[in-house]
């Protein structure tokens, strides 16, 4: 499939091929369509992660070329990075020359901005965590004034933020956009609501897609920090009481809603953790029951994770309908819902082998990230 | 100052105690005024205007008073401003609850005849007073229409209605900016997120001296009244969404 190689001019052009895998049928249609899929009393769960402009381009002390990819958003005066080495979003990442070997310690200038090499990852070098020399208020206006959306070179010019938030865009803590909502426009919403489909918030610091190194993407995604409010809690309680389905726009979302009932022991709880989950073939769902995605390839960690939603030959299927119809992949391109109300009920038979890798606080003494609202 | 209601104020909780205020303008004028009144009433600010030194200046009297002020200094006019205006409000706020458009601009002084206006500064006024509110409450608009809450007001003035000679970029932007709160009001009406205009008077601002240089300033509101008149307004659910309240000497005439 090929990549959408701009943002779309009317998200209304957006295809919708939607998978039906109960009755193993593949139907293609447009976004607008789902004003009509949706039945009154079905919970659509957006991810309200603003984008950050993730991308800073620096040197190092010696005067190398350095570019740090935020791989989520600040925590205090921390954030965790990808380091890359000369170049831009303009080369493919996996040509782009390693980063300048750099030790704890080491200092980075960025355009208005200094950080310290606060720690290396022993496995990946060009993973760190950064130290910026300011937090608060002071470090988001620093990193929105020197930070670029992050890309990739499939795109034929450089993006503003105005082309990667979604409607629902809050607290900025996505480092790419959560692109499932991208296609879907504040009419669509509002006939969404007219028709009686509700929808709720997580947030989640949806986190970089490609590292350049194959080692590291293998480990894609790396861990995310994510907050389900106690109003999303109760409105998937209401769907799944009613009988009505809930439906996550993104697999951010999956993963942030399955991450937290994880944590709750099998039933969803408020509260915010870091997940490491990931999703695939086998995996038990037990929140979600259809995902609004975009087109993306069969080797990806996203298509891994629908495997959790659909068998791998329906999901390929998916694919070779995609392709013939010429659709688009990636953060600009076509959508599919995939459908499968076949979720684990509360107390059902599951093995959650990755239980130990969702840190899951519920009131938990939390560095203040982005204030929340106090009430 | 309108000590009936700045009394009732102190003396009962604010309806906008721990809400998230967006304030554009909001260092200098009836801006600063009206951070300071909010400030008091417990809310949590962001202050956003062109000027650094003013802005951190008006929010540290806020934080000085006891409130919570942040400030980004930005140009609403300018495009590519917005979405850092809202990331950073965002982080530092949380939920936003209420915005208000208070960012003006005149165009250059002294006024002049529209035939003698430049078409680029016609131009400015009309992406200070109208299309950066447009492009600001589309960036900030999705999570209050998730949460069902919201409050967004737009300052304008009685040139939004009356033809003054030598007003014509301002007047023109105003009137526009009016028709845009009914317009999003009817588009979003039942929705819980509301619009208002307020015309808060003739005030002893910089802005009104640079305008009307000869005005008899003891016969202007004094911004820190209107405020408080403002913050009402504000804080008070029973605001028709979509409604035009005019503030005269410093009361809301409703």
């Amino acid at each position: 499939m090929s990549p959408a190689t701009a943002p779309r001019d009317d998200p209304r052009t957006t295809r919708l091929l939607v998978v039906d895998v109960a009755a193993r049928t593949i139907a293609a249609g447009a976004i607008g369509d789902l004003a009509t899929l949706l039945a009154p009393g079905d919970l659509l769960v957006a991810n309200d992660a603003a984008t950050l402009p993730a991308s800073l381009h620096g040197t190092t002390a010696a005067g190398e070329a350095v570019e740090a990819r935020l791989a989520g958003p600040p925590w205090g005066t921390r954030a965790k990075a990808l380091l890359f080495g000369a170049g831009d979003w303009r080369m493919r990442t996996e040509d782009r020359p390693p980063p300048p070997r750099l030790a704890v310690g080491d200092r980075l200038r960025f355009a208005g901005l200094v950080a310290t090499v606060a720690a290396v990852d022993a496995h990946a070098p060009r993973l760190v965590t950064l130290a910026f020399d300011r937090d608060g208020a002071l470090l988001w206006r620093a990193l929105y004034a020197a930070g670029r959306p992050v890309q990739y070179s499939y795109l034929e010019r450089p993006l503003a933020l105005w082309d990667v938030q979604t409607p629902f865009a809050a607290r900025p803590w996505a480092v790419e956009p959560p692109s499932a909502a991208l296609p879907l426009t504040f009419d669509l919403l509002l006939a969404l609501r007219e028709r009686g489909v509700r929808v709720a918030s997580v947030t989640h610091a949806a986190g970089l897609s490609s590292t350049g190194d194959p080692a590291l993407d293998r480990l894609l995604p790396l861990p995310e920090r994510y907050e389900v409010p106690a109003g999303t809690v109760q409105a998937v309680a209401d769907a799944h009481r009613r009988g009505a389905r809930v439906i996550a726009i993104g697999t951010t979302v999956v993963r942030a809603l399955e991450s937290a009932a994880r944590a709750g022991g099998g039933v969803l709880a408020p509260g915010e953790g870091i997940t490491a989950l990931r999703l695939g073939p086998g995996s038990g769902r037990r929140v979600v029951d259809a995902v609004l995605t975009g087109m993306h390839e069969p080797d990806s960690s996203h298509f891994a994770l629908l495997e959790a939603f659909a068998p791998r030959a329906l999901l390929l299927e998916l694919d070779a309908r995609a392709q013939q119809l010429h659709c688009l992949a990636h953060e600009f391109g076509d959508a599919a819902l995939v459908v499968s109300p076949r979720r684990l009920g509360r107390g059902g038979l599951d093995c959650f082998s990755l239980d130990s890798e969702v840190h899951h606080h519920r009131d938990a003494e939390r560095e203040p990230v982005a204030a929340r609202g106090q009430r | 100052m309108a000590g009936a209601d700045y009394q009732r104020a102190m003396n009962t909780p604010s309806p906008l105690a721990g809400r998230g205020i967006l304030i554009t303008g909001g260092s200098r004028g009836l801006g600063a005024m009206l951070a300071r009144e909010l400030g008091r009433r417990g809310a949590r600010l962001l202050l956003v205007a062109r000027g650094e030194a003013d802005l951190e200046r008006t929010a540290a009297d806020v934080r000085a008073a006891g409130g919570e002020a942040h400030a980004c200094a930005a140009d609403v006019g300018d495009r590519d401003a917005i979405h850092r205006i809202a990331g950073i409000a965002a982080a530092v706020l949380g939920e936003i609850d209420v915005v208000v458009h208070d960012a003006g601009a005149l165009g250059p002084t002294p006024l002049r005849l529209l035939a003698d206006t430049a078409c680029e500064d016609l131009q400015r006024v009309l992406d200070v007073n109208l299309v950066g509110p447009f492009r600001l409450t589309k960036a900030l608009l999705g999570p209050m229409l998730l949460r069902g809450r919201g409050v967004i007001a737009h300052l304008s003035s009685d040139a939004a209605v009356e033809a003054y000679p030598r007003w014509g970029a301002y007047g023109t932007a105003k009137a526009a900016l009016d028709h845009l709160t009914r317009i999003w009001a009817a588009e979003l009406d039942g929705t819980g997120v509301r619009f208002l205009g307020v015309d808060p008077g003739e005030m002893d601002t910089a802005m009104h001296a640079a305008a009307a240089p000869d005005a008899d300033r003891s016969a202007l509101a004094r911004p820190a009244d209107v405020a408080v008149a403002v913050a009402d307004l504000l804080g008070d659910p029973s605001v028709r969404n979509g409604s035009r309240i005019v503030i005269a000497s410093g009361v809301a005439q409703r």
